[in-house]
């Protein structure tokens, strides 16, 4: 057998075992509709909310507020469900939204060692590696060997807490305004807060640095 | 129960690896998985914690190997299949053929839509005083429920500090095993990094949880 046949073979394995998890979803969907649970339309709908309506702007956009509005900063840390609401403009906001703050003394970073619970409604979907098995077993364990794998490093002294999400909580990380930002907008604060700053696993961008 | 979802401290899994640019979903079946899951518990099918349980006791090698939408599909068709709202020969042939089992919601169409798309509400009104204020040595109990629990091995036996109190919540260790809603007081508990791992750990880190009054003892 030479080695281009086992090669060959092996993608085709691959590919196999994909396309069995394709026909099996496929199959039961299927069957749903069939017995009258659900109505495909109805799937597609979910599917077009999670695709257009939440994603991480959400989140960056109650950040560049807080940077830029004291007495709505102050809410939201007392209550981040209920400051969120209020502003009109982000996506419905869940019960239990804790917003935790990060200062020149904390740095907070948020998992679920458990499974996946995360501010989806703020941040979108989480992304693969939060939900994969190395960040849910060493966040808690090795914090600032997890953030090395993201190239962050913080002071040797600086506290870092991290908030293991267990219940029906979820917790969104406050990250520091950068420097050099004086007089921005919101619009353009917002433009600096990254997806990974909002979980703790990342900082705002600096201002000029490419987005 | 004390399986493989419980990962918290656990060694060898290596690094974390973030994906640039990653997309939404990886395949078109993820997103059918997604929204099937969260159309059928709301249609009233089963509760969110008796979803969790049902992904957690996947066998352990298919949990450790299969993707995160996999292992949704695997635990949603199990529970489909055990709560009687389809069979396995209908999951072999591909098509229905049995009667439909009433969905204490209805369908799920169009019009529900909406509803699922903001988090469930879990607050419930207080059956008894909280048992712990804010500032509270607390110790976690040592359970080991061979049902769902919220409780990570991690942190019981060891002592932390109630730092946050969320009120009554349902409470996910009935409501998996659908024994009720059992309303229990909820509490952010922060441990020393050095309390949970020794010296092996950071002495710089604290880890909180959140966890139920059941979960806790005075200390």
């Amino acid at each position: 057998m030479s080695h281009d046949h086992d090669h060959h073979h092996h993608h085709d394995h691959d590919h196999s075992e994909l396309s069995e998890t394709e026909l099996r979803v496929r199959a039961l969907e299927t069957i749903l509709t069939e017995k009258g649970y659900v109505e495909p339309a109805a799937l597609d709908a979910i599917i077009q909310v999670y695709e257009t309506k939440i994603g991480p702007h959400n989140g960056a956009r109650v950040v560049a507020k807080a940077w830029t509005d004291p007495t709505f900063r102050k809410a939201l840390l007392e209550d981040g469900s209920k400051a969120i609401g209020t502003l009109g403009h982000v996506s419905r906001v869940g019960d239990h939204l804790v917003v935790v703050e990060n200062t020149p003394q904390r740095h907070n970073m948020v998992v679920c060692t458990l499974c996946s619970c995360y501010p989806w409604e703020m941040l979108g979907l989480p992304p693969v590696w939060y939900k994969a098995s190395p960040y849910r077993s060493r966040a808690v364990k090795d914090p600032r060997g997890v953030l090395a794998d993201f190239d962050v490093t913080l002071p040797k002294d600086m506290e870092i807490r991290v908030w293991d999400s267990t219940a029906e909580t979820r917790f969104l990380v406050l990250p520091m305004r950068p420097e050099g930002t004086e007089g921005w907008s919101e619009e353009q604060l917002a433009e600096l807060v990254t997806r990974d700053s909002m979980i703790g696993t990342g900082f705002p961008r600096k201002p000029g640095a490419p987005s | 129960m004390n399986g493989v979802h419980d990962m918290g401290g656990m060694d060898g899994f290596g690094k974390v690896e973030p994906e640039p640019n990653e997309p939404m979903f990886h395949a078109d079946w993820e997103a059918r998985v997604l929204a099937m899951v969260r159309a059928m518990g709301a249609a009233g099918a089963y509760n969110i914690d008796t979803s969790r349980f049902y992904r957690e006791t996947l066998p352990p090698h298919v949990y450790l190997s299969s993707s995160y939408y996999k292992k949704w599909f695997l635990g949603l068709e199990e529970m489909l299949i055990e709560k009687g709202y389809l069979t396995r020969e209908e999951v072999a042939a591909g098509h229905a053929m049995q009667p439909a089992k009433a969905l204490k919601h209805g369908k799920f169409d169009l019009a529900n839509v909406e509803r699922v798309m903001v988090r469930g509400k879990f607050a419930r009104p207080a059956p008894a005083p909280a048992k712990f204020k804010i500032g509270d040595r607390v110790r976690a109990k040592n359970i080991h429920p061979a049902t769902h629990t919220r409780l990570p091995r991690y942190v019981r036996g060891h002592v932390g500090i109630v730092e946050l109190n969320h009120g009554c919540h349902v409470f996910p260790d009935s409501a998996a095993m659908e024994l009720g809603e059992n309303p229990q007081w909820l509490y952010t508990v922060v441990f020393e990094g050095s309390d949970l791992w020794g010296a092996d750990g950071d002495p710089t880190s604290k880890v909180s949880i959140d966890a139920f009054e059941p979960y806790l003892d005075p200390a």
